[in-house]
C-alpha cells in the first residue's frame, strides 16, 4: 500500500469522450439484443477520441503524458506523440504509449499518481459478427490529470497482485479470444477478495469497476457502494472501460467520499481515493450520462464496414495520396495544432498558414495563432456524392470562425439534413483517412453538442 | 504596352470527335486534329512550323509527348499546363511567340486522354503533402456545387428559380451539341430529365456536370499580315488574357461564392485590349467555361453579359439560347460537347472558326465578327481564368 508523492496527491482533473454512434442490438445478426452500443465513427480511433477527451478536461500542459489502448492506432511507433501535437503541448514532455492491453488502464492511473502527470484511457472494442464483444463493446476515451496541488481526489492508498493465467487475450491483428467465462470469474473474484482485504478499505461510497472478464465486468465485483457502484457504462471498452467508470463516478461525486477503484485484469489493482471540497466547485466537463444519452443511430451495415469486418464496393474514384511525412512534419502546428498564420500588417488570418499575406503582400510578417478551440458558423456548405470516403457522402462546409478566419472542411457526425447555413459547428480531431497505413490526422467541424 | 489586336491570326484549325475515345490514343488523337488542319493549308508540313505549344493536364509530359506523336524534327515544342485553361494557354503562348517575332508560324495544339484511367470524374495530380488541403478530397462537383446555395442566399432568387436556370443551361447546350457532329452528346436532353438526375454533389445533378472526355484540338498562328498568303478567311485575335488567383477567395470570409474575381479582372483586361465596352451587344457569340451549370450563369455575370444578380433571369428568358440576343456556347459546350481538358479551350475558338468562315452547318449565325472565348481552370476561391477576343476581320 505505497503512497510515494505523499497524503495530498492525487486526481487534479478529469474528462470524458463518448463517439456519437449507436448501434441498436436489435439490428445485430440475430436480432434478439435490447438497448444499444456505442461506436466510434469511422474517422475515429483511440488516438482522436482521447483528444477530444483531453480537450473536456481542458488541464494545462503536463510534463508526463501516458496513452493506454488495447487497440493503439499503431504500433512502433508512438501514439501519444500525435495526441501531444493536438494538444499542443510543450516538447518538453515524456508522451509514451503503454502495453496494448486491459491493465493498462490501471497501469496509467498508478503510473499517473506515481509519477504525476496526465493519462488517457482510450478504446475501441468489437468482434466477430454475433459475438459478445461485437454486442456488448463500446467505444470511448477518459483521461484524468494528476498531481499535488489542488487536488479533486486524493490517493490514499494503492494495491497491485500480479497473477499470470490466459482469461482472456488476442494476438495482433486477429480477434480476441476467451476462456469459458466461469473460469476467470473465479480466478478473478479471489483476487479482489484479496486485494480488498489488504487495502482495508471499510465500505467505500463509491465503487468504481472493470475487469477484462465481460462476465465479471457486468456483473460487478461483489462490493457495492454506499452511493453508487460505477461499471463500464459502455459494457466491454478495453482500457476506456475503467476510466468511463471513474468519470462517470467522479461525475456524481460530492466532496469528502471514499472511491475504491478496482480493475481485475491479469491480476487486481486497486485504489483507494478520497474526494476533497474542491471537487465540489471544481468545473465539470460534460459527463459521461449525459454523453451515453445522446446519440445518433448507425446501420448494422456502416458499423460492420467502419470496423473493417465487411468491404463495400468502392466508388471508382482513385484512393486518396498517402500523406507525406516531410511534408506533415513540417506542418505539425497546422495539421494537429490547427495553428494559422496572421499578417502583423493588415491583420487577415491565413488558414492554413503562409509566408506572404494574400491581402498585402507582406512577407514573413505573419503571427501563430491556433483556431482549434474556436467556433465558427456555417456559409456554405455541399453533400459530395462522388468523392472517396470509407463512409460516403463526404461532407464538406465553408466555415467562418469567430475573430475572423475561413476554411473549407469536412462535417463529422452529422447528415445533410441537419446542416444549414448559419449553423454553429466546433472543431473536432479526426483521422481523414489511411492510406499505405499511415493514417492522416487532421480536423473536422461538428455541431455543438 | 500596345497590344495584341490584329497582330496575328489563325490560318488553319482542327478538331477531332470529342468522346469516350476508347479507339483512339493520345497519339490518334494527335493525328487526326492536325490532320484536318493540315487540309486547310495544303504546301504546309509539320516540320514547317515556327514552333509549338502543347497543352494537356495530365495526359503526358514535356513538349515530347506532341513530337514524339508527331515525328517532328528537331522542333520547339513546350509544354503548358494550367489547369482547366491549359487549351487557351498554348494558343495565347503561340501567339505571343508570332506576335514577338520569333517565329513566322507557331501551332497550339491541346490534346487530352482521360477514358483510360477507369476513374469517374478528373482526377487530380497532386505533389506530395500533409494530407489536409480539401481540394485533395473534395471533388470538382462538390467545389462549383457551392455556387448554387451562395447565389440563392445573395440575391433573393426562389431555390426553385436557381434550379429552373440551371436546368436551362444544360438543356440550351445539349440542345445546341445536338447539332454538332463533333460533340461527345448529340441528343437534346429534357428538362424533366436534367431536373430528376440523380445527384452528384449538392443540388448537381449528372446533367449539370460537363462529361469526362477524349479529344484534341489544334490552331495555326501566323503574323496577320501574312495571313492571306494561307487563307482567304483568317481569324484575327483580338485580346488575351489570363488572371491566375491567389487563393484568398478560399480563407478569405468576404468572399461570397456568388462571382469569381478571377473572371472579373481577366475580362476587364481583355476588354480593354480588345476596345470592347459594351460585350454583350459587341459580341456575336461567346464559348464559357460551363463545367457545371451554375457556373455558367455566374459567368454571365463576371463577363459583364448579365446584371449582378440577373444572370439567372435572363438565362430563363432565353436570352443566351442559339436564337437569342448572344448565343453562349452554341457548339454544345463543355456539357455536350465535352471536356478533354488540355484541348477544350482551342475547341471553343475552333467553333469561332467555323462561324467566321460560314462552316458550322445547323449551327451557322447570320453575320457573326466577334467571338469570345473563356476557360477556367481550378475551383471557385482559387481559379484561374484565361480568356480571348477573336474576330473576322482585322479592325
Amino acid at each position: 500500500m505505497t503512497n510515494p508523492r505523499g497524503a495530498r496527491g492525487g486526481i487534479t482533473g478529469w474528462g470524458s469522450y463518448l463517439p456519437a454512434y449507436r448501434l441498436d442490438r436489435a439490428a445485430i445478426a440475430g436480432g434478439a439484443g435490447r438497448g444499444a452500443r456505442v461506436v466510434a465513427s469511422y474517422d475515429e480511433d483511440p488516438t482522436t477520441m482521447a483528444v477530444a477527451a483531453l480537450r473536456e478536461m481542458a488541464a494545462p500542459g503536463p510534463d508526463q503524458f501516458l496513452l493506454a489502448s488495447c487497440r493503439p492506432a499503431y504500433v512502433d511507433k508512438t501514439n501519444a506523440t500525435a495526441v501531444h501535437a493536438a494538444m499542443g503541448w510543450d516538447p518538453h514532455c515524456l508522451s509514451v504509449d503503454l502495453g496494448a492491453n486491459q491493465r493498462s488502464a490501471a497501469a496509467a492511473l498508478l503510473a499517473g499518481h506515481r509519477t504525476g502527470g496526465t493519462v488517457a484511457l482510450a478504446d475501441v472494442t468489437w468482434g466477430r459478427p454475433g459475438s459478445t464483444d461485437e454486442a456488448h463493446g463500446g467505444d470511448g476515451a477518459a483521461v484524468f490529470s494528476f498531481g499535488t496541488e489542488d487536488v479533486l481526489a486524493v490517493v490514499e492508498a494503492t494495491i497491485s497482485l500480479t497473477e499470470e493465467f490466459t482469461d482472456r487475450w488476442a494476438v495482433p491483428g486477429e480477434y480476441a479470444q476467451q476462456w469459458e467465462e466461469r473460469f476467470g470469474v473465479g480466478r478473478y473474484q479471489d483476487l479482489i477478495r484479496r486485494a480488498t482485504a489488504q487495502l482495508g478499505a471499510e465500505t467505500p461510497d463509491r465503487v468504481v469497476f472493470a475487469s477484462a472478464n465481460p462476465t465479471l465486468g457486468r456483473r460487478g465485483p461483489g462490493i457495492t457502494g454506499r452511493l453508487g457502484t460505477h461499471l463500464s457504462p459502455i459494457g466491454a471498452a478495453g482500457t476506456a472501460g475503467l476510466g468511463l467508470a471513474l468519470a462517470d463516478a467522479l461525475d456524481q461525486a460530492g466532496p469528502g467520499e471514499t472511491l475504491l477503484v478496482l480493475s481485475a485484469a491479469d491480476g487486481c489493482d486497486a485504489l483507494l481515493l478520497r474526494t476533497t471540497d474542491l471537487i465540489a466547485t471544481h468545473r465539470r466537463p460534460l459527463a459521461v450520462a449525459a454523453q451515453l444519452a445522446a446519440g445518433r443511430p448507425v446501420s448494422y451495415y456502416w458499423y460492420l464496414s467502419w470496423r473493417g469486418v465487411i468491404q463495400p464496393e468502392p466508388p471508382r474514384r482513385p484512393e486518396p495520396d498517402r500523406v507525406s511525412s516531410p511534408s506533415a512534419g513540417r506542418s505539425v502546428a497546422w495539421k494537429f495544432g490547427l495553428q494559422g498564420s496572421r499578417c502583423e500588417a493588415c491583420g487577415m488570418l491565413h488558414l492554413p498558414p503562409e509566408r506572404v499575406c494574400k491581402n498585402c503582400g507582406a512577407i514573413d510578417r505573419m503571427r501563430p495563432e491556433s483556431v482549434a478551440d474556436r467556433q465558427g458558423t456555417v456559409a456554405t456548405f455541399t453533400v459530395d456524392r462522388l468523392a472517396y470516403s470509407p463512409s460516403p457522402p463526404l461532407i464538406e462546409a465553408v466555415v467562418d470562425l469567430v475573430d475572423g478566419g475561413r476554411l473549407l472542411v469536412e462535417l463529422a457526425d452529422v447528415a445533410p439534413e441537419e446542416i444549414h447555413v448559419g449553423l454553429t459547428v466546433e472543431f473536432t480531431f479526426r483521422k481523414l483517412f489511411s492510406t499505405g497505413s499511415i493514417h492522416n490526422y487532421f480536423w473536422k467541424v461538428r455541431p455543438l453538442r | 504596352m500596345t497590344g495584341i489586336k490584329d497582330k496575328v491570326a489563325v490560318v488553319a484549325m482542327g478538331c477531332t470527335r470529342f468522346g469516350e475515345r476508347w479507339d483512339a490514343g493520345l497519339k490518334d488523337l494527335a493525328v487526326d486534329a492536325v490532320d484536318e488542319l493540315l487540309g486547310q493549308v495544303p504546301g504546309v508540313g509539320l516540320n514547317d512550323v515556327g514552333a509549338y505549344w502543347f497543352s494537356t493536364l495530365d495526359s503526358g509530359q514535356s513538349g515530347m509527348t506532341l513530337t514524339n506523336a508527331l515525328g517532328l524534327q528537331y522542333r520547339p515544342v513546350t509544354r503548358v499546363e494550367n489547369y482547366c485553361a491549359s487549351g487557351t494557354e498554348a494558343f495565347r503562348n503561340a501567339v505571343y511567340a508570332v506576335a514577338a517575332g520569333a517565329v513566322d508560324s507557331a501551332m497550339a495544339v491541346g490534346i487530352e486522354k482521360l477514358k483510360d484511367s477507369g476513374f469517374s470524374g478528373l482526377m487530380r495530380n497532386d505533389p506530395p503533402a500533409d494530407g489536409t488541403a480539401a481540394e485533395l478530397s473534395m471533388t470538382a462537383p462538390a467545389a462549383f456545387s457551392l455556387l448554387d446555395p451562395a447565389y440563392v442566399a445573395r440575391h433573393g432568387v426562389s431555390a426553385d428559380d436557381f434550379r429552373d436556370a440551371m436546368t436551362h443551361v444544360a438543356w440550351k447546350n445539349h440542345a445546341n451539341g445536338a447539332l454538332n457532329p463533333k460533340a461527345q452528346y448529340r441528343s437534346p436532353v429534357s428538362k424533366e430529365k436534367i431536373a430528376s438526375a440523380p445527384l452528384v454533389a449538392g443540388r448537381l445533378g449528372v446533367f449539370d456536370c460537363s462529361g469526362v472526355s477524349d479529344g484534341a484540338a489544334a490552331a495555326l498562328i501566323v503574323p496577320a499580315d501574312r495571313a492571306n498568303a494561307y487563307t482567304d478567311r483568317p481569324m484575327f485575335v483580338k485580346a488575351l488574357s489570363v488572371v491566375a488567383g491567389s487563393g484568398r477567395g478560399v480563407m478569405d470570409p468576404d468572399y461570397d461564392y456568388t462571382t469569381f474575381p478571377e473572371v472579373v479582372h481577366a475580362a476587364a483586361a481583355l476588354y480593354r485590349e480588345a476596345g470592347i465596352t459594351d460585350p454583350a451587344n459587341e459580341l456575336s457569340l461567346a464559348e464559357v467555361h460551363d463545367c457545371f451549370t451554375p457556373t455558367e450563369i455566374v459567368l454571365m455575370e463576371d463577363l459583364g453579359f448579365s446584371a449582378r444578380g440577373r444572370g439567372w433571369r435572363d438565362v430563363l428568358a432565353g436570352r443566351y439560347d442559339r436564337a437569342g440576343h448572344l448565343p453562349v456556347n452554341i457548339d454544345g459546350g463543355l456539357k455536350s460537347f465535352g471536356h478533354p481538358v488540355g484541348a477544350s479551350g482551342l475547341r471553343m475558338l475552333y467553333e469561332a472558326w467555323l462561324q467566321f468562315r460560314g462552316e458550322a452547318g445547323e449551327r451557322q449565325l447570320e453575320d457573326p465578327r466577334l467571338a469570345l472565348t473563356h476557360n477556367l481552370g481550378g475551383r471557385p476561391g482559387n481559379c484561374v481564368s484565361a480568356m480571348t477576343i477573336v474576330g473576322r476581320g482585322r479592325g
